[in-house]
């Protein structure tokens, strides 16, 4: 439901925009902004000046100055409420292409969960949870549930946006189904698992749609810093009346409202929300639904990754990789040998020798028209498949039940070969041909192939990765010293992964896990961000705090680095917007005082006119929201290094750019501003 | 500026830098609770007190047992140091018969001793009768660095432990400080200064001719005793009214320099203590280093602008060469002089060798703004410290973000309660310093202190309110502040410095204790190189700077500028 058209809409797309402009001016009402303390604070200063200008107005005082000040004020605040419609934009263009594919179809209940026959049809919206109900082909599954009895083909691209049916059935990892989701053949029995209202997609669009966002935690902390600043300058400001006084200066409350507003962060305070939203939403763009922005949050602060073996670091199925002859063996006819035992052998590993051949030993697929072919499959008590070709048994299988069934012994070439190859973690596969043994093809674990750059990236951002495995110690740690994780738990019970993860977290770590399965939820639970896959079971979901609707395990990894991102985005402006200010007062301060100490006109370092530049400065101000929308949106560039790197590079970009840029910025504002006057 | 300045410069800051540590990690072992040299002789007497005040020391505190327990000794200390003062006139050990102190000024003094900042608003000599010296100030000049340095201790333990909520015992701390700690180090100094010609005697003053052929009649005293440890606790109240400026209290060059080492040392030091105490020394390298940057700085601008003179007098056919040294002692010289102006405001003391109010505009702004920086530099004894701390807390939280995870620091997670407490601390320096400044420009009792018109009256002011706030006590002399209004205004800008800072203090560090610490991995913010002593000075630096510019160009800056024009003040 998610259609790809809107997840990947532009949050710049005109359409958006032009609704962004609207929700802007809906986001001034004060009991709205009141979340944000310092854009409330900017707003009330700007009544408080427009009052001014209007008074200015039918009094004759200085119109033009008050005036400006008031419009440019009100621009800021603007400013920053466009920034969060802009964040929240594509959200809502997603929540609404739910909406409307959101079923209000009919269910068939089942009085009795025994008799498939008999069913009353009610409306979706009446389900409750416990209800049985019977879903067959074509029929839009009307709400969240558990399948318990059954199997059929289900066209998931409602959630996923994959087009391509998957399998869901009774038992198992995989007997979640989703309500929204079409049953295209075959027919199940379903007890529905969520309320009216609460179901996956009903939170998908609370979520997409930012209706249930609730501050993070480092969002709490940042605005009680940023409150903090503000009430510092309020002190700053007022004191000012008091200070000056004694000089025998006056100051207008418009000059004082222009100094506060330029002082206090006003950058960071009106893009702090639209950071959090973007975060989320690129989450979303990226097929995660996180349940709340606390796990996004929580996801930049793991340092422990807990990763599946198969799937994540290695491919699914274990390939062949090398062949190995017997002694007196030409090579070739051991490549052969293996191709036709496994031409009929459809298991991945079966197709890997296939292709392994094809492409390494360079021999194509035999053309055996004519020729009297019986296949022999593989059977968990034989353990050998193969072919018989015009009579000549041609055969691949477990070493020993090969040796067995040709009645040979292993000769010492190839009992060297079979033991080094268990030694590393592969499967030895002998084969033959008749009665003769002709070698043994090694079937390994391939790791994928950037991933032990990703673990080194990872590891250089002070991530530990943990490979969980069900295979025995000397495969895992072959495999694991091949993808180069930091740890390995082998022979892994879910009840491993929860000590593992419990035992981290005493010590201090903040664990993330990737699952599927309902064995997989209490650790999920206890995982400080545990994602669940769209593929599995209703429990794994429930326990997880972010569900990958694309099911890819390795998203854990891009999860992490979102969540960092996110981080380091609202760190980034709020250092800037703070060294921002050091600029302002050497604009405002001698413009302030020129009156009582003409010599203070010293401090105008930038040069500017003193009749503009106060209200350079506040044109600054407000612009410097509208150029950084895009940064809050996007997110500072990420890269996976240190964090003394990191920071230092951002401190050098944010801090001391920070400094300087506004000393640069004002300047051109106020040359731009008296080409006017 | 001369070569013979630099060196004294230089080789003051090396003494320091080779001293401190080994005092630090002296202080640390007194504070783990691990035997010294000392302990054979102080352990029994230690016992002894416990026993006499029934304190069992192996029992913890949680951060507001502990904030109860000072507050307790304080309101004690407060009542018992007021009512010496205001019945002095009938208490034995008054040879020269002084009166009563007037309510106000008892008030003052009782706060400004108790808060470790010694603001005097009565001068010594002819005001204190040797009881209320010894057994009032002298006291408190113990008692309240003691105080200081307790706090910082429980902060300190706060990072260093993991999931707890006991921060140590206060009375223990106390007593081991004052124990362990001041007192042989004062008993150390105050021999040294005796030697070098400092009087200790319980005489009121001798009557000598001097070479004019005239009767003169000296104050004396017991100095030495309590001079040590106004320097030693960063206390800064002076025997005499003219403070380390006069020749009874810094004789010679010998005692100046001894006097500047001693204000420093606890203070620098207390970072290597922090260091071990946390497991990490490299954390208190940074603080360390965060500070002396500053000061050294600081020094160094003060030196240059003393040196530089007052255009305005050479043009009047002064003789620029040595210097601004109006206000100053020959036999401290311009770099001594400026350095000292540095090092009593970068710490807390507050004692003085020159006329801060003499210096030229640029070079008094240096001691203001170092106040204004929030007296870490290396602040009071344990004040400082704890200071800095509430900086890098906030420090952390600015930059932290940007590694991209919740900043912690020494492997504690900073959040919003702690960002909560930190505010309000760093809060109380404006609501002090430009609250109550503004309302004395306002109102004319206030504006009937300063001595002076135009930007400098204003400093005068300004400084008088930093300066308590910052629990300093030295003083832009100008200013006029034995009045009710100053003796009042004044005391509370010292409690709010002191008390309001501490209480949100106490309730990071309770929070912090109970934190889990989290290990330290190539993805934690480093707080330990010097990109972060960079950021820390970066932060202190901005966040004093945008709260007192407009203060500072209505005084010192304007008045620069005024002077560099050559125009005198209006």
């Amino acid at each position: 439901m998610i259609a790809k058209a809107a997840r990947k809409a532009s949050a710049f797309d005109s359409s958006l925009l032009v609704r962004a402009v609207g929700d802007a001016f809906l986001k001034l009402d004060p009991r709205k902004l009141a979340r944000n303390p310092v854009i409330f604070v900017t707003e009330i200063v700007t009544v408080l000046v427009t009052i001014l200008a209007v008074r200015d107005l039918f009094s004759g005082g200085p119109l033009w100055f008050s005036g400006q000040i008031a419009l440019w004020l009100w621009f800021t605040v603007l400013f920053a409420t466009f920034a969060e419609a802009v964040a929240e934009g594509r959200g809502k263009a997603q929540a609404d292409a739910l909406r409307r594919t959101r079923t209000q179809g009919q269910a068939k209940r089942l009085s009795d969960p025994k008799n498939r026959g008999r069913f009353e049809k009610i409306g979706s919206n009446a389900l409750k949870v416990g209800d049985v109900i019977i879903v067959e082909a074509n029929d839009v599954i009307p709400s969240d549930g558990d399948i318990i009895e059954g199997v059929a083909s289900v066209n998931e691209s409602a959630i996923t946006g994959e087009s391509a049916p998957v399998i869901r059935e009774a038992g198992g990892d995989r007997s979640a189904v989703t309500g929204g989701t079409q049953v295209l053949s075959d027919w199940i029995v379903v007890r529905i698992t969520a309320a009216p209202g609460e179901t996956f997609i009903d939170r998908m669009i609370a979520l997409v749609e930012g209706a249930k966002r609730q501050k993070t935690p480092n969002e709490i902390a940042l605005d009680v810093l940023l409150a903090g600043l503000t009430l510092i300058f309020v002190l700053v400001v007022v004191t000012i009346v008091g200070l000056a006084s004694y000089a025998g200066a006056h100051v207008s409350v418009t000059t004082l409202v222009a100094l506060f507003i330029t002082l206090i962060p006003t950058t960071i305070g009106g893009l702090l929300s639209a950071i959090g939203i973007a975060g989320m939403d690129r989450l979303v763009r990226f097929n995660v639904i996180a349940t709340s922005g606390r796990a996004v949050e929580a996801a930049g602060d793991v340092d422990t990754l807990l990763l599946d073996k198969t799937g994540t670091i290695t491919f699914g199925n274990r390939m062949a990789d090398e062949l190995v002859a017997v002694a007196g063996v030409p090579p070739r006819d051991l490549a052969e040998a293996a191709l036709l035992s496994s031409l009929a052998d459809l298991t991945p590993e079966g197709r890997s020798i296939v292709e392994f051949v094809n492409s390494k030993a360079g021999i194509k697929n035999p053309d055996l028209g004519g020729k009297k072919v019986d296949f022999v499959a593989f059977t968990a008590q034989t353990r050998i498949s193969g072919a018989d070709i015009d009579g000549v048994p041609y055969r691949k299988g477990a070493v020993d039940s090969v040796l067995a069934a040709i009645g040979a012994t292993a000769p010492p070439d190839f009992a060297a070969a079979v033991e080094r190859i268990a030694r590393t973690g592969g499967t030895p596969l002998a084969v033959a041909k008749g009665k003769q043994l002709l070698g043994v093809i090694h079937l390994k674990d391939i790791v994928k192939p950037d991933i032990k750059e990703r673990f080194a990236a990872l590891r250089a951002m002070g991530i530990k990765t943990v490979m969980v495995t069900g295979d025995n110690k000397i495969t895992a740690a072959a495999i694991a010293s091949e993808a180069g994780v930091d740890e390995f738990i082998a022979q892994a019970t879910p009840e491993d992964k929860l000590s593992y993860i419990r035992k981290a977290q005493e010590g201090g770590r903040l664990v993330g896990m990737c699952g599927d399965g309902t064995n997989d939820a209490p650790a999920l639970a206890q995982a400080d961000v545990g994602i669940a896959l769209q593929s599995g079971t209703q429990a794994a979901r429930e326990a997880a705090n972010m569900v990958d609707l694309d099911s890819t395990p390795t998203k854990l990894i891009e999860v992490v680095e979102i969540g960092k991102q996110m981080l380091m985005t609202r760190g980034a402006l709020t250092t800037f917007s703070i060294a921002n200010d050091v600029a302002k007062y050497f604009a405002i301060i001698p413009v302030l005082f020129v009156s009582t100490y003409p010599e203070l006109k010293a401090l105008n370092v930038m040069g500017l006119n003193q009749d503009t530049a106060i209200i350079s400065a506040v044109i600054f101000n407000a612009l410097i929201i509208i150029a950084l929308i895009p940064l809050a949106l996007r997110g500072v560039k990420y890269r996976p290094l240190g964090a003394a790197a990191v920071l230092r590079n951002n401190l050098l970009i944010y801090g001391l750019g920070g400094i300087i840029a506004p000393f640069i910025g004002i300047k051109l504002v106020d040359l731009f501003v008296n080409l006017f006057v | 500026m001369t070569f013979v300045g630099w060196i004294q410069i230089v080789t003051f800051f090396a003494l320091v830098a080779v001293t401190a540590p080994p005092v630090g990690i002296f202080m640390g072992r007194v504070f783990m609770g691990e035997r010294t040299f000392l302990h054979p002789v102080l352990e029994p007497i230690e016992r002894g007190f416990y026993w006499l005040a029934g304190v069992d020391s192996n029992k913890g505190q949680d951060w507001r047992a502990y904030v109860v327990a000072m507050l307790m000794f304080s309101v004690v200390g407060f009542l018992s140091l007021y009512a010496l003062l205001r019945f002095q006139a009938g208490l034995p050990l008054n040879p020269s018969g002084f009166g009563q102190v007037s309510p106000d000024m008892a008030f003052n003094t009782a706060i400004s001793f108790l808060t470790n900042t010694n603001w005097q608003s009565y001068s010594g000599e002819s005001t204190m009768s040797h009881l209320s010296q010894m057994a009032g100030l002298t006291v408190h000049n113990f008692l309240s660095a003691a105080t200081g340095i307790a706090l910082a201790i429980a902060l300190t333990r706060a990072f260093a432990r993991s999931q707890m909520r006991e921060l140590g015992n206060f009375w223990v701390d106390l007593t081991r400080c004052t124990l362990y700690i001041l007192l042989p180090l004062s008993i150390v100094i105050a021999l040294a200064l005796i030697l070098l010609g400092l009087p200790q005697t319980l005489l009121p003053w001798v009557k000598v001719t001097t070479l004019e052929g005239i009767q003169q009649t000296l104050s004396m005293g017991p100095v030495a005793s309590q001079i040590a440890i106004k320097q030693l606790g960063t206390n800064g109240g002076g025997f005499f009214n003219a403070n380390s400026a006069h020749p009874f209290e810094s004789p010679n060059a010998w005692t100046n320099l001894i006097e500047m080492w001693a204000l420093l040392v606890i203070g620098f030091g207390l970072t290597f203590t922090f260091g071990r105490m946390v497991g990490d020394k490299r954390q208190g390298y940074v603080l360390a280093a965060v500070m002396a940057v500053l000061l050294v700085s600081g020094s160094i601008a003060a030196y240059v602008a003393e040196s530089s003179g007052n255009p305005i007098v050479t043009a009047a056919g002064v003789d620029p060469s040595l210097g601004n040294m109006e206000g100053k002692e020959v036999r401290f010289g311009t770099a001594l002089s400026s350095t000292f102006a540095a090092i009593t405001t970068g710490t807390s003391c507050g004692a003085v060798n020159s006329m801060h109010d003499s210096f030229t505009p640029l070079g008094g702004m240096v001691p203001l703004f170092l106040i204004e920086l929030g007296e870490v530099l290396p602040g009071g004894v344990g004040s400082g410290l704890y200071g800095i701390l509430v900086f890098a807390i906030i420090a952390v939280f600015v930059a932290g973000l940007m590694v991209g995870r919740t900043p912690e620091y020494l492997g504690k997670k900073i959040g919003a309660r702690e960002m909560k407490l930190a505010v309000l601390a760093i809060l109380i320096l404006p609501v002090s310093i430009l609250g109550l400044t503004a309302i004395a420009a306002v109102l004319d009792a206030g504006k009937a202190g300063p001595l002076n018109t135009g930007p400098h009256g204003f400093s005068e002011i300004l400084y008088a309110f930093s300066s308590a706030t910052g629990n300093n006590g030295s003083a832009f002399a100008g200013l006029t502040a034995s009045t009710p209004f100053y003796n009042v205004m004044l005391a509370i800008a010292m409690l709010l410095g002191r008390f309001a800072y501490i209480v949100p203090m106490m309730a990071i560090a309770g929070s912090i204790a109970t934190k889990i610490k989290t290990p330290i991995a190539a993805g934690t913010f480093p707080t330990d190189n010097s990109l972060f002593v960079g950021l820390v000075i970066g932060v202190i630096l901005i966040t004093g700077g945008l709260q007192f510019f407009p203060a500072l160009a209505l005084g010192p800056i304007a008045e620069h500028f005024m002077m560099m024009a050559g125009h005198l003040s209006p």
